[in-house]
């Protein structure tokens, strides 16, 4: 593991959140694949949470379980952590990163 | 298992409802399975346990302080939320015998997403990854002792990741 950055004091954080105000860098959700969950359930998932096409929602699935992990969301740091647990809720394997 | 008849029952839609009719070892069963999960998140608690962390998974994978923050704000409905999905699979399900369970769409969720916890509980503890084949899995530990914990185990995650399936089918029809 390496030091975190966006941890470190720095002259862009916003004073009242802490975070790096870097507007051209959005944030993302990501969805890890694991080995327990099914894929219609994945696809279902993303379907439910984020409105999208069984089409849009498969092959975000296929990239999971192919790739490893997949880009499901992104936008701003509090939407996207907000997605994450959305996600945690449905038991998907979810973290947030800067894109 | 089995008396010669169907090993796993399946969900079948019924208007907007989901419903299947469980036979006694199968209610015993996911009441246990349930109970199980209600443990683990409430006087089993423990974030050491495996478990636990793959139910609450670090948000920032690069930064535990971060994670932890996170988790500070969200640790708490999270776990209740998982708590209610568990207790709709009971709340569902008769004390015991046989039964019909009949779920509306809010019931059905719960449903779907207490199976999943309770699967992703039993993947941990069960050690399976993507390499896994349950069926080997299965000859093998039954091989070794046909009345050991694993065996029954791989038996219980094989069965809910039937049932869930089914669940879902129904409630996508």
């Amino acid at each position: 593991m390496t030091a975190a950055p966006h941890t470190a004091p720095s002259q862009t954080a916003d004073p009242d959140t802490g975070y790096e105000l870097e507007p051209d860098r959005p944030w993302v959700t990501i969805v890890h694949n694991d080995p327990v969950n099914l894929m219609n359930y994945v696809t279902w998932v993303f379907q439910q949470l984020f409105g999208y096409s069984k089409d849009k929602a498969e092959l975000l699935m296929l990239d999971v379980h192919h790739k490893g992990r997949a880009v499901v969301s992104c936008g701003a740091r509090e939407r996207m952590e907000y997605d994450a647990s959305c996600l945690h809720g449905y038991g998907l394997w979810a973290t947030v990163d800067k894109s | 298992m089995g008396d010669g008849g169907q090993v796993v029952t399946f969900f079948r839609r019924s208007g907007q409802d989901c419903v299947a009719t469980f036979r006694p070892d199968e209610v015993r069963l996911l009441r246990k399975v349930a109970e199980e999960v209600v443990g683990l998140l409430t006087d089993g608690f423990d974030r050491e346990d495996p478990v636990v962390g793959r139910l609450f998974p670090d948000v920032y994978p690069d930064s535990q302080k971060d994670s932890d923050e996170f988790r500070r704000f969200t640790e708490g409905d999270l776990k209740t939320a998982k708590i209610d999905q568990a207790g709709a699979i009971l709340a569902a399900l008769p004390e015991e015998g046989e039964g019909e369970v009949r779920l509306d769409p809010e019931a059905s969720l719960a449903w779907l997403r207490g199976l999943n916890d309770a699967r992703l509980a039993l993947g941990i503890r069960l050690e399976i990854t993507d390499d896994t084949l349950l069926d080997y899995e299965l000859d093998e530990a039954i091989a070794e002792d046909p009345s050991s914990p694993r065996v029954f185990q791989l038996s219980v995650y094989s069965y809910l990741g039937y049932l869930q399936d089914s669940l879902l089918t129904a409630l996508s029809r």
